[in-house]
């Protein structure tokens, strides 16, 4: 990512310029920036925040513990989010990618805005376990905070208006578009799914992308993909009061599915034979199940293993890998 | 250029203090005194009753006023940008708010949101009075508490016979958006000069949330945040919660 090698160490390599672009296979976003000028300095200091442990009550967990970049910024094996005090979440973690498009976040949609999304995990008792106030004051008191601030704000001043938009010029740029599934659309250097990805990706449009839309994965709606007749979360109606929304829960991406094992909002499916094989034969007929799934989605072995194959074309090694996002 | 200039030309031809010109500005200060049922509103110590005639403490009495529109008789109405307070009880500074560059004349009608609009509730990382620091911000369901009520009462039947109202929510079917608005005696309007910063003076009435179109009794509902029962509080609150007592001009 830097413009020059770095093998000598005097040499301050040329930053990159932080940019957020609109793939041209995605639409518009619902986030811009407008009021939140991206800049380098302002995205350093959303990242360092972003991985900072000492914000969370016994200094152990930092938002990058639960949304780790390899795992496509979810957490790896763990059926659902892991706290401080080692206390375990309600629902897995989801994973924060092309976030600048999305219009409510969280399983059940309960947080309308991508700046105050980390809130939730902030304030949680199983999650950081604190308060704005407490990391207010802790920034305030710890070098080099004041001095990032100045550098991102123009003022050292630090509240959590300028918290939550530093972290957002990190996470809003978090965009994952460079899948074999993206140079295919985008017909780039003469990308082609292989015959069998091909295969999966006309099954997967038959058969998953009413829900799954391209080009995100998701058609951000909330639903009951029958997994228990009666659900133990109660999911979207928490938010909206509606018993029509009882167990719906927001429609996932798929992209980097691969890495993002395990599944569904409470991480009960460790791999994808068994969420295909939950489509195939696994739907319970819960009170809100989506009429689409009221008969299964037939899926044979072959087929599984097409859509398999196709699904993995949405794994971006390029964002996965990106130092730009790293930790260190 | 041209609107610079136009600017420029108007604040030079300034007249006399006194005289009321579309251009001049100035401030007005608005007090909440904080009661319950006619006395006055004492946190934690005070003992009063609803109108089912149980009794009940209150150890936080928070709310926004947001959104302070003025009309003049002629009808032209003065939306005082970025208004948004919150009062607190525990607080005694922020039951009295001054509002700056306030088009001078005489206003006859006051008009204001018991909350925060639809748009900020969901809307960006804010500051000020809508700082999610200050409480008052929902972090699992988007959005502002629009007064939050707590206390105790012996009726209710919460752990430790605690109260918590907090009311918010701006969805159909609970939206709680409600606005207050009042006229203003003629004979003595909120008269906005440029040597004079009236004062005016509401009661605030925290008893207003249990009663007036559903009298609550707290065996039956002692917890809401947000939803149905939110609905009904805010009904009873959006008539009875402010009264404008007297202008100081």
């Amino acid at each position: 990512m830097y413009a020059c090698s770095k093998n000598e160490d005097e040499i301050t390599p040329e930053e990159t310029k932080i940019v957020f672009l609109v793939p041209s296979n995605f639409p518009a976003p619902t986030y811009n920036f407008e009021d939140n000028k991206l800049t380098n300095a302002g995205f350093a200091l959303g990242k360092k925040l972003f991985y900072e442990a000492r914000l969370s009550a016994d200094k152990s967990v930092s938002c990058g513990s639960c949304h780790q970049q390899f795992a496509g910024f979810t957490q790896l094996d763990h059926r659902v989010s892991h706290g401080v005090n080692n206390c375990q979440g309600k629902r897995n973690t989801p994973p924060l990618v092309n976030l600048a498009w999305q219009k409510a976040f969280f399983w059940d949609g309960g947080v309308k805005n991508i700046e105050t999304s980390p809130l939730n995990a902030i304030t949680d008792v199983c999650e950081m376990g604190t308060d704005l106030e407490t990391i207010v004051a802790l920034l305030k008191n710890t070098t080099p905070y004041p001095d990032l601030f100045k550098k991102a704000f123009g003022s050292p001043e630090i509240n959590s208006q300028r918290v939550l938009k530093s972290i957002t010029q990190f996470t809003a740029v978090l965009v994952s578009c460079n899948s074999k599934y993206d140079k295919v659309m985008r017909k780039e250097n003469g990308t082609t799914f292989s015959s069998t990805e091909l295969a999966g990706y006309n099954l997967f449009r038959e058969k998953c992308s009413s829900c799954h839309a391209e080009p995100f994965f998701t058609d951000f709606s909330y639903r009951s993909n029958g997994l228990d007749i009666t659900s133990a979360d109660e999911g979207r109606s928490h938010i909206t009061g509606v018993n029509t929304d009882f167990g719906k829960f927001r429609v996932p991406t798929l992209r980097n599915i691969e890495y993002t094992s395990p599944y569904m909002h409470d991480g009960r499916f460790y791999s994808l034979d068994e969420v295909l094989e939950h489509y195939n034969s696994g739907i319970k007929a819960s009170s809100n199940l989506d009429p689409q799934l009221k008969n299964g989605i037939a899926l044979s072995t072959g087929e599984r293993e097409q859509i398999k194959a196709f699904l993995k074309t949405l794994t971006d090694n390029e964002f996965i890998k990106n130092t730009l996002y790293s930790e260190t | 250029m041209a609107l610079l200039c136009l600017v420029t030309l108007f604040s030079s031809c300034k007249k006399s203090d006194d005289e009321i010109t579309a251009d001049t500005k100035s401030t007005f200060i608005m007090e909440f005194e904080n009661q319950v049922n006619g006395s006055p509103l004492v946190l934690n110590t005070n003992t009063y009753k609803n109108a089912k005639g149980e009794d009940f403490k209150i150890n936080i009495f928070k709310y926004y006023v947001s959104n302070i529109k003025l009309s003049k008789a002629d009808g032209t109405v003065f939306l005082i940008p970025e208004s948004y307070f919150l009062i607190d009880a525990s607080k005694s500074e922020s039951t009295i708010i001054t509002l700056k560059d306030v088009p001078t004349g005489d206003y006859t009608k006051i008009e204001y949101t018991i909350g925060v609009d639809y748009a900020r509730n969901f809307a960006g990382a804010q500051t000020g009075a809508l700082d999610p620091m200050n409480g008052m911000f929902w972090t699992w369901n988007s959005g502002y508490i629009f007064v939050k009520f707590e206390g105790t009462s012996p009726q209710s039947t919460a752990t430790n016979n605690t109260l918590t109202f907090h009311i918010g929510g701006v969805l159909d079917p609970n939206n709680t958006i409600r606005t207050f608005s009042t006229d203003i005696n003629v004979a003595n309007p909120l008269r906005i000069r440029t040597d004079k910063k009236p004062d005016m003076h509401f009661i605030v009435n925290a008893g207003a949330l249990f009663t007036g179109k559903t009298d609550i009794s707290f065996a039956k509902l002692n917890f809401t945040m947000g939803g149905e029962n939110s609905v009904i509080v805010a009904d009873n609150y959006a008539n009875g919660l402010f009264r404008l007592d007297h202008i100081h001009n």
